[in-house]
């Protein structure tokens, strides 16, 4: 191992070393260094006691510098490119280039021969077990792509295109299976390798960015949130391991590797949503999550089994997609697999009808829900889909459609989740319900081909989403560690200042309004559908534009709701409330301005005159692996001020509407937090609803007392029955036959043959004794006589014979 | 030289010696023809050993000799034996082998 590393940097020097190139090889530090972590705290955590939280915060902060400092390796090599390219296009009139090759060390190596952009060529990686199969940096193959598929027509003489860096992936040969096939190796069959690796690229780095600043805050939070819980040391253990898996599952270069890092990520949210498992409710709302979970998984086994089978027998991502791309994948399995792989997105990242154990997970601890439920994990399932994208791309026929499963799910769940965040009293569930709205909201914007959207929407909602579960747990620090907004909070405005304007931040950002950045990534997600006329975009789903909006204006209407019951109107609690110490309110100011920021990275670029132009579209550019063979070149939708405009105002509309049922609620009575003579209790209608919607859709009612209760009772009573008639039967028939045998074989074999061949050996001994003992006289004579007799005859026959 | 001249004393001898030994009930007797015999296997031994011209023939015949001195020693302290405790030595009434 250490032999090949040499020989890596051996390699880097010969040819200048390279920094980012450095950085790219070795991303595997930022996953190793929490998992690091969790093990030196495993087995010395008891030693640091109370301190234990500076391992976790110290080793993902490193790993969020690396992580950080790697992004913008990537970044600087993207722009460098550009202009590069850019000088070029100029001079000639290139339009479409599809491999920039100009360089002069760019050599005909194995990116002409096709073998070129897959994962980890294994056949080599059996050799040199670190092979190092980076495909152009710098130089090599560069794949260009027309910017906008849209604008193939001529018209997109005038726009810039964008050469697209290809993954860096880095590969270790994990473990090898036999010969697989049948016949020998000369008859094509051959050894099975699983490898391990790291991939980086935008996709993978902008999770790691992520996934590293959230877990960093979380880290640095939980240590005065958790502050002297008898769990203390076990808490940053799974918080560090929670981390380093997910980090693995998004540098994952295989799908088993993308498997085993889904459910490490699983594992680690079970053991946090127990965390308090001395009550029942969350031990059971922590089995609920892990069995959901498991429907999903079904999925998701199957689906990369016929992925591993549709793309000639592999499990490298790279290796998949070009199969997808390239049209080698037949269509049914890919339809078979993104099917498949739906059922793992909708309980991974609670999309109806799995999404019920997603509330019930706010039974952890509320960083927890921050990290893990709202902002890191849930997103697996979306971060899965992107990465598999071609195979969802002509599996579920989204370009030049209007409807697909994928896309209706999303729909569904972003407007079902929605409304189930209007009954809520507790404000995590209001928030997870919420989060279960926004990620029906970026599966939606996977299904209708806004890859880029579904990202960005991922990336700014974990900011503001992170942000408002941070912002809870801050008002239960405060409240005596409840979170009932009804009964205990109202009118926190004046005594929480820091936690209200941060929260008021993420929940702007989170109802979509300018200039935060869920206004950003919802109107991309919106404009995505190409519903709205003008937005040229890869489909018209007009049906899944309408939930859209009316998932947003539902997004501000639940929030305007919270935010009145907690901030505003009279302070209805029994404890005096604070406002938290700095360790937590930082981290919320963090969160609350990157959730202001972080929208400007994917400006459209007709906005703000010149900086459009100029700045817009960054995060597209920089993540979106756009084109080249792993990748469809998709197209995006045309960004619409009119789109914009109403997808706003629809939310302000339905905050104002709420806003004035409380203002006019709260002019009755100042401590009311619901009217006594609702429409609920004068609409029979209405109540119906509003039962409906409290009951979750009777969803855990059909889960438990009808799909668990209708099978467990027939299902015992079978299993008895089977029991009683079939499996004690063959117990009985087994005894009675056996002592049937027993009985038998004591007749006839042991007494009959066995008792008889003994007795014979001894009567047949006794009887031939009895006739042999006349013979034995005693006398000497007679003996002599016969010996000298014998030998006479003896002598006799010896003359006469020989 | 006639060898059979000796072969036949010494049949003669052997045919005596077994005569005794089967009909002479008295155990001494017995002993004394048990000698004959051997003493014919001597003579045949001695005869053909000079008749062949070879030492080994009288070499045997003085160990043979040596056995039946130590034989008729072993024998008569048997027939002591059995004399004390039946008061008689007739061979044919020591038949305890009976089966």
């Amino acid at each position: 191992m250490s032999g090949s590393f040499t020989g890596v940097f051996a390699a880097a020097a010969a040819e200048t070393f390279e920094p980012s190139s450095w950085l790219f090889d070795n991303i595997w530090l930022v996953p190793a260094m929490p998992a690091a972590s969790f093990v030196l705290i495993l087995l010395f955590g008891k030693r640091f006691k109370d301190h234990v939280h500076w391992l976790g915060i110290a080793t993902v902060g490193a790993g969020l510098v690396f992580s950080l400092a790697t992004a913008g390796a990537w970044i600087s090599q993207y722009e460098s490119e550009q202009t590069h390219h850019s000088e070029e296009a100029v001079d000639g009139e290139i339009i479409r280039v599809v491999d920039a090759e100009e360089d002069g060390h760019a050599e005909e190596g194995d990116h002409e021969e096709g073998i070129a952009p897959r994962g980890c060529n294994l056949e080599e990686n059996t050799q040199d077990l670190f092979a190092s199969s980076e495909y152009a940096l710098g130089a090599g193959g560069l794949s260009t792509v027309e910017y906008a598929a849209s604008e193939e027509g001529g018209e997109g003489e005038g726009k810039a295109e964008h050469v697209k860096p290809d993954p860096v992936v880095n590969c270790l040969n994990w473990f090898e299976v036999g010969s697989f096939g049948s016949g020998t190796e000369a008859q094509g069959a051959r050894s099975l390798a699983f490898s391990i690796g790291t991939i980086v690229d935008g996709q993978s780095l902008m999770l790691l960015v992520v996934v590293g600043i959230v877990s960093f805050l979380v880290h640095v939070y939980s240590s005065e949130y958790v502050k002297g819980d008898r769990r203390y040391v076990h808490y940053y253990a799974f918080l560090s391991l929670f981390t380093a898996s997910i980090l693995f599952m998004g540098l994952a270069t295989s799908t088993l590797q993308l498997i085993v890092g889904w459910e490490l990520v699983g594992v680690c949210s079970f053991a946090l949503i127990g965390h308090w498992w001395e009550e029942k409710p969350n031990s059971d709302a922590a089995l609920k999550a892990f069995l959901t979970n498991r429907v999903g998984d079904i999925g998701l086994l199957v689906g990369m089994i016929v992925l591993f089978f549709g793309a000639g027998q592999s499990f490298d991502i790279l290796t998949i997609n070009h199969a997808a791309v390239s049209g080698e994948m037949s269509q049914t399995s890919m339809t078979v697999a993104s099917l498949c792989l739906l059922t793992a997105v909708m309980s991974k990242s609670g999309q109806f009808i799995l999404h019920t154990w997603l509330p019930d997970a706010m039974a952890g601890p509320t960083p927890v829900s921050a990290l893990i439920h709202a902002a890191t994990m849930v997103v697996a399932g979306i971060y899965m889909v992107g990465r598999l994208y071609p195979v969802f791309w002509e599996g579920m026929n989204i370009p030049g459609s209007s409807f697909n499963a994928l896309a209706f799910v999303g729909a569904l769940t972003t407007v079902g989740g929605g409304a189930l965040a209007f009954v809520q009293r507790d404000i995590k569930k209001i928030l997870a319900y919420s989060t279960v709205s926004q990620l029906g909201y970026m599966v939606l914007a996977l299904g209708v081909g806004a890859w880029t959207a579904a990202m960005f929407h991922l990336f700014t909602h974990a900011f503001f989403k992170g942000c408002l579960f941070l912002g809870a747990g801050s008002l239960s620090h405060a409240c005596h560690h409840s979170f009932d907004i009804k009964s205990e909070m109202g009118g926190l405005r004046t005594k929480m200042p820091v936690t209200f304007a941060t929260f008021m931040i993420a929940s702007l950002a989170l109802a979509g309004l300018f200039p935060f950045a869920g206004f950003w990534s919802k109107d991309e997600i919106l404009v995505g559908t190409g519903g709205f006329p003008g937005t040229d975009a890869n489909g018209t789903y007009t049906v899944l534009l309408i939930m859209g909006l009316i998932a947003a204006a539902m997004t501000a209407g639940y929030m305007t709701r919270a935010i009145w019951l907690i901030f505003f109107g009279e302070y209805r609690g029994h404890v005096q409330p604070h406002e938290s110490p700095r360790v937590m309110t930082i981290p919320l100011v963090i969160l609350a301005a990157l959730s202001v920021l972080t929208g400007f990275l994917n400006f459209p670029e007709d906005w703000f005159g010149g900086l459009g132009e100029r700045y817009g579209l960054k995060f597209e550019q920089w993540v979106e692996p756009g084109g080249g063979d792993t990748f469809h070149v998709i197209g995006h939708g045309d960004s619409n001020l009119l789109l914009a405009v109403v997808a706003s105002l629809l939310a302000i509309g339905s905050a104002v509407f709420v806003w004035s049922y409380y203002q006019r609620l709260y002019a009755k009575d100042a401590t009311a937090t619901e009217y006594t003579d609702g429409l609920a209790s004068r609409s029979r209608i209405a109540r119906a609803g509003h039962v409906f919607l409290e009951q979750k859709y009777f969803l855990d009612i059909i889960y438990t007392d009808i799909i668990v209760g209708g099978i467990k009772g027939p299902v015992a009573r079978m299993a008895n029955w089977i029991n009683q008639n079939v499996i004690d039967a063959v117990v009985n028939f087994a005894g009675t036959s056996s002592t049937a045998v027993g009985r038998f074989v004591y007749r006839f074999i042991d007494q009959g043959t066995i008792d008889g061949a003994v007795n014979l050996s001894g009567t047949s001994a006794s009887e031939s004794g009895q006739v042999l003992r006349r013979v034995q006289t005693g006398r000497i004579r007679q003996y002599a006589s016969l010996m000298f007799g014998a030998a006479t005859l003896l002598a006799a026959v010896f003359i006469l014979v020989v | 030289m006639l060898l059979n001249q000796y072969l036949l004393l010494a049949a003669a001898l052997f045919v005596i010696g077994v005569f005794g030994v089967l009909t002479r009930r008295n155990g001494v007797l017995v002993l004394m023809s048990v000698e004959l015999i051997l003493n014919a296997v001597n003579i045949n031994l001695v005869a053909f050993g000079t008749f062949h011209g070879d030492i080994a023939g009288q070499v045997f015949a003085l160990f043979v000799i040596a056995v039946a001195a130590a034989e008729v020693g072993v024998g008569l302290a048997i027939v002591l034996l059995i004399y004390r405790n039946r008061r008689s030595i007739d061979v044919a009434e020591a038949n305890l082998m009976k089966g």
